[in-house]
């Protein structure tokens, strides 16, 4: 079946089975390799893509659900500003290891700065909830919160 | 990697058209939000013929507050029961449950009509819908019909729904339990993000000294979220205290049929159920005290 949506601002058209997911489509079809595959049942967050600026888990979407709508990867924010900050921050704090959740905690990290969801640490750690299985959370949530102060006090 | 079935895919571009393909295709799965029926499918629990993918409708996304209930369409996702005002202002236990649900992304997708029709023992919003005693309106091309949460759940994965009924709207009653005070807690592994080990919702008004209504309600420790009921008899017409709650908080038991599996051991559930009835009826006790629900 034929699908339509917008991928990082550009229209894209793709043949796709009733049963595939959004993760492969991206993956395979569209060659977005930031987008992960983890665990595939919605539960670390690594395949984390923005439907119409929310995050949620491609490996939980069909590709035929998302006709006609938004999807955003890292890629299409290269050259958007809080997302550079954003980026600058995990270099700062070195919230980084291997990489493999990185573009899934940013995008979802992005979309928090954008609605403002994040008021205290509390609230980064209850919305940025992927999963990191190289080290621990501290570094990752420091430089979320801190862009989260830095955008709140400009 | 998993695979999904073959199935045949259809998306209705309004609800005539998917209640006619519902009425027509035989052996149909609706995809709502698909946080679950996509994991069901990639596990292997369901291999329907057809997926009916009911996501464009937008008539079924809304949350209307009539002044006595809250109307809130089916495919109203968890995430929006978590961000409209109302929703933490006249149905706190609802909004608790909504909070405590998975993590964002998966509530950005789940949708309140998905995850009651999933039926699952330990669905999130239930034991507050059950406390609420919220309505569900079911839609089919032969009408409408109106069936209490309490009768809604049949068994694991099973709702009183016909083949071609869709569950289209959740009304959730609070004007009645503004005299009360209310509470609500989910045991996962985790803090949060988890499907919970044990949850439960209570509301409780005392009226003369002496509780006149109180209400229990919980997920994950029988077939279907359940209603306390031997508990709520208990408490009627006694005088509130922690002696009265804890003796109540014991009959769970009999309220309740606990399994063991990967989350928890039978006993566990038990007690842990018992230990959380038991504190959410002082909290309830003492929001009633304090007026209002919190």
């Amino acid at each position: 079946m034929r699908v339509e949506f917008i991928l990082n601002g550009r229209k894209v058209a793709v043949d796709v089975e009733p049963s595939e997911t959004l993760l492969n489509t991206l993956r395979f079809k569209l060659r977005v390799k930031s987008v992960k595959r983890g665990c595939e049942r919605g539960e670390c967050g690594s395949c984390t893509i923005l439907l119409d600026g929310q995050p949620v888990t491609s490996c939980m979407l069909l590709t035929l659900q998302v006709e006609g709508r938004e999807v955003t990867t890292v890629e299409g924010l290269e050259k958007d500003d809080l997302f550079k900050k954003l980026v600058d921050y995990f270099i700062e704090e070195g919230a980084i290891q291997c990489g493999f959740c990185t573009p899934g905690i940013l995008l979802t990290a992005w979309a928090g700065l954008k609605q403002g969801r994040f008021k205290s640490v509390d609230d980064v750690r209850e919305y940025v909830a992927n999963l990191c299985r190289c080290t621990g959370y501290v570094k990752i949530i420091n430089a979320i919160y801190k862009a989260a102060t830095g955008v709140a006090g400009r | 990697m998993y695979r999904l079935p073959e199935y045949d895919y259809y998306k209705p571009g309004n609800l005539e058209e998917a209640l006619k393909l519902l009425d027509k295709l035989g052996d149909a799965r609706i995809l709502a939000g698909g946080t679950d029926l996509i994991l069901d499918m990639k596990t292997g629990r369901y291999k329907p013929r057809s997926v009916i993918d009911i996501g464009g409708l937008k008539e079924l996304k809304y949350i209307i507050d009539t002044g006595e209930a809250l109307r809130i369409g089916a495919l109203t996702t968890i995430q929006e029961l978590v961000d409209f005002p109302i929703v933490h202002s006249k149905t706190p236990l609802l909004w608790e449950a909504a909070i405590r649900f998975a993590y964002w992304q998966i509530r950005n997708m789940a949708t309140i009509g998905g995850n009651l029709c999933n039926a699952s023992p330990a669905a999130d919003t239930a034991p507050p819908l059950l406390v609420y005693n919220a309505v569900v309106k079911a839609a089919s091309l032969s009408g409408e019909r109106y069936i209490p949460i309490g009768d809604f759940f049949l068994g694991p994965r099973h709702v009183s729904l016909g083949r071609s009924e869709l569950l289209v709207e959740v009304i959730v009653p609070y004007k009645s339990l503004e005299k009360y005070g209310s509470a609500y807690a989910k045991i996962g592994r985790r803090r949060g993000h988890d499907i919970s080990v044990v949850a439960a919702a209570a509301a409780i008004r005392v009226e003369d000294g002496l509780i006149a209504d109180a209400r229990v309600a919980l997920n994950s420790i029988a077939p279907t979220p359940v209603r306390a009921r031997s508990v709520e008899k208990y408490l009627v017409g006694r005088r509130p205290g922690i002696e009265v709650f804890r003796e109540a908080s014991k009959l769970v038991s009999s309220d309740v049929s606990p399994i063991t599996d990967v989350r928890a051991p039978a006993e566990y559930r038990l007690h842990a159920a018992m230990v959380l009835v038991e504190d959410l009826l002082l909290e309830s006790y003492k929001r009633a005290f304090r007026g209002g629900q919190e």
